[in-house]
């Protein structure tokens, strides 16, 4: 990262960068930086390179502690999503009952590693910790749509609803 | 006049298939059939059986319909509620006698639960303060300010034996003790809500269910320690629990039982949410109060303590969810009655989620001392497909895997200790014959290593080891002296890592070198996987009876190892196969076997 957090003129749409400096000004008083920052992949779906560097600036603090924050969290991503963002639960009870499984197969049909996008935007892929949905083992989730008691030969199924 | 009472589950399984539909369309129903003022539809928290969700329970009677699909609102609406005739079909079986309905509590499920945490989870509407007052809410918070003094709330925690639910066991009076004894001045309590533990969701359950009943424990314990501001730090994977807090702390206050002067005794108390944002370690309590002040959840050292020094250097208590939620019924029904529960050590109810290969996935809550072959086998309903029971999981990441063997013993968290696992938060994960015990070893590893802060080393790079070995242990390239190292270093780990996290993490791998050592043995020295999950180790042949020669597996094998002519039987090259099991999937015929 480097240090010329000032000379940023611009993140995302004009909209965005107003609401973000809202956010900041609204949050700004000292151990709100994960609030800002949760505030700010809200409003850019992501952590852009360039927010950090406005956050730091206004913050008045260092980009590198910014980042080092950001980092540490696995809620914060610093690519964007795809359009339909897939995440397969692999916590235990998901796990033992063939998550891992599921989760392989959707990497191998889309293409993608862990964390990545379709080069078209269309899916993303994340393995997550446990939706609390154990019940329904296994889960997977595409956006806020919940999948359960999901099979391998349902994967083609559940892709293709997402047109 | 309401006369009949639809209670919708809207816990996070029943939620997740499709529950708030059904709400919807009951209302719509109802209105259309000119029911709108006689019946009352309520969206509540987690009945706890989530195997059969979504969960639709129709009172006066107790009908309680599981599995309901959108296609059947119309049906419960028109036979029950307007002609007064049950749907049987859609009926808990249990339930379901020659022309009545049992009692749930009659059910194998319900029998053996005592319900304290969860005793309003499927019972009130979480969104409406009013229905928690009606169930006795806000009563014990009354009780304290009005007949007690802090030093006695305190001595009532001490008293009734209640012991940290989230995974350590501290005696949650003494937390509250030490940090009273701190002189007078800002400090703070923090409700723990970083339900970490993958396959643990009772904490998410009841601030689903019962928001209401942590604000109010999280008031007594501020008035007994004498903070008069709280934190609720819930993980933002939360979204439900967290927005029926946020509409909890909106109705306390507005009612006057959260802010300034409560109840006219001159107590303030506040509470703020802050949203967790995805790491394990933060269920740590220095690395939690870390996170709030908006830091990286590294841990602290200790001491100090956070009763001592906590929150902005200011003494505090840091209590779980389901530890908070006992709280107004300990004071509201005394230590006694909450001693009276349980075990010598360990008093009260524990909730569990019950979980992985069991017939009744979901949420338990049990005297402690019951034991683990009735939560399993009565309870859960045992495993499902005839499979044999292999191990239950207790603790997550930080327990171990108990075998056949130990499941008679009650549990409670000495017990549990003992035999190498951990009460923890209340996760239980069922395995079976089909499960191996070193791949979920290693998944365990791969999670902790994933969640290690990096701040000290045993945890940083020891983990990291430790999961190398493991990796090389299911490809079968491991030698015996590998499981020497593995062992060695996880008794170093348990030694000298800095905080919890690092200090359990070798707790899987240990309990399942104690009880499956066999299991290690054959993937080391006879490079075979008795489960037939570490793909590595498995091989592929066809069945050359069996085989119709269609070509199907041979298309879409993606190394092209197999071939053979048509209509003749195929052969694989184990040389060029890669094990990844699309030929398995292609084959019409069962012809291909994996060993």
């Amino acid at each position: 990262m480097s240090s010329k957090a000032c000379t940023i003129a611009s993140v995302g749409t004009p909209e965005q960068d107003k609401k973000l400096r809202e956010s900041i000004a609204a949050l700004h008083g000292g151990h709100s930086l994960v609030q800002i920052l949760q505030a700010a992949q809200e409003i850019y779906g992501y952590l852009p390179e360039a927010s950090l560097e406005v956050i730091a600036s206004e913050l008045d603090i260092s980009p590198e502690s910014v980042y080092s924050v950001a980092t540490f969290y696995s809620q914060f991503t610093f690519s964007p999503k795809g359009k339909y963002a897939i995440s397969v639960c692999l916590g235990t009870a998901c796990y033992v009952k063939g998550a891992g499984e599921i989760y392989s197969k959707i990497k191998e049909k889309l293409g993608v590693e862990d964390g990545g996008c379709t080069a078209d935007g269309k899916f993303s892929l994340d393995a997550c910790r446990c939706m609390g949905a154990c019940g329904l083992a296994p889960v997977l989730s595409i956006n806020e749509d919940v999948y359960g008691k999901v099979t391998p030969d349902q994967i083609d199924g559940i892709l293709k609803k997402c047109d | 006049m309401v006369r009949s009472h639809i209670l919708v589950c809207g816990g996070t399984g029943c939620h997740s298939s499709g529950s708030d539909k059904l709400y919807t369309l009951f209302e719509s129903e109802l209105a259309a059939a000119g029911l709108g003022d006689e019946v009352k539809v309520i969206k509540t928290g987690c009945f706890g059986l989530c195997a059969l969700g979504p969960v639709v329970v129709v009172y006066p009677e107790g009908a309680f319909y599981s599995q309901v699909g959108a296609e059947d609102v119309k049906e419960i609406v028109t036979e029950h509620l307007l002609k007064g005739r049950l749907v049987k079909r859609l009926l808990y079986t249990e339930t379901v006698a020659e022309d009545t309905i049992l009692s749930l509590d009659s059910t194998d499920f319900y029998r053996k639960q005592k319900r304290v945490a969860l005793q309003n989870c499927g019972v009130i509407d979480p969104e409406d303060i009013n229905e928690y007052v009606a169930y006795d809410g806000y009563m014990a918070l009354a009780k304290v300010l009005t007949e007690m003094k802090p030093e006695d709330v305190v001595a009532e925690i001490l008293n009734s034996g209640l012991r940290g639910r989230g995974g350590g066991g501290f005696p949650t009076g003494t937390k509250w003790k030490f940090a009273a004894a701190q002189p007078a001045g800002e400090k703070y309590v923090c409700c723990n809500a970083d339900e970490g533990d993958p396959g643990a969701f009772m904490d998410r359950s009841v601030l689903e269910g019962d928001p209401h009943c942590i604000l109010e424990a999280m008031a007594i314990a501020g008035y007994a320690i004498g903070a008069s501001h709280g934190y609720i730090y819930v993980r933002a994977e939360y979204p439900i629990a967290v927005k029926r807090l946020r509409i909890a702390i909106a109705q306390a206050r507005e009612t006057g039982l959260l802010g300034g002067n409560i109840l006219g005794s001159g107590f303030d108390f506040d509470v703020d949410i802050r949203l967790g944002a995805g790491a394990f370690v933060c269920g740590e309590e220095t690395a939690l109060l870390n996170s709030i002040e908006g830091r990286r959840g590294d841990p602290r050292p200790r001491p100090p303590f956070p009763a001592v020094k906590g929150l902005f250097g200011k003494p505090t208590i840091i209590n779980n969810v389901e530890t908070l939620a006992n709280i107004p019924r300990i004071i509201l029904n005394g230590a006694d009655w909450f001693a009276a529960m349980g075990t010598e050590k360990s008093k009260g109810t524990k909730v569990f989620a019950l979980g992985g290969k069991i017939n009744h996935t979901g949420l338990v809550e049990i005297p402690m001392g019951t034991t683990l072959r009735e939560i399993i086998e009565e309870i859960g309903g045992g495993i499902p497909d005839g499979k044999k029971f292999k191990a239950v999981q207790t603790g997550g990441p930080s327990g171990g895997c108990i075998p056949a063997q130990h499941l008679d013993i009650p549990v409670d968290y000495d017990n549990l200790t003992a035999i190498g696992s951990i009460m923890g938060s209340g996760g239980m994960i069922v395995m079976d014959e089909d499960n191996c015990m070193v791949d979920i070893a290693k998944f365990f590893l791969e999670f902790t290593v994933d969640e290690s802060c990096g701040k000290c080393t045993p945890c940083r790079v020891g983990i990291r080891r430790m999961l190398e070995i493991l990796e090389k242990i299911t490809a079968g390239q491991a030698v015996p002296e590998d499981l020497d190292t593995l062992e060695g270093l996880c008794y170093f780990i348990k030694e000298n890592a800095l905080c919890g996290l690092g200090q359990t993490a070798p707790n899987p791998v240990l309990s399942t070198l104690r009880y499956f050592r066999d299991e290690y043995d054959a993937h080391v020295r006879e490079k075979r996987c008795p489960a037939g999950v570490c793909k590595k180790l498995l091989s592929y042949t066809i069945d050359p009876e069996k085989c119709r020669g269609c070509t199907l597996c041979a298309r879409n094998c993606p190394t092209n190892a197999i071939s053979g002519e048509l209509k003749k039987p195929h052969v694989i090259d184990t040389a060029k196969c890669i094990k990844c099991g699309a030929c398995i999937d292609s084959c019409k015929f069962a012809a291909i076997y994996r060993r």
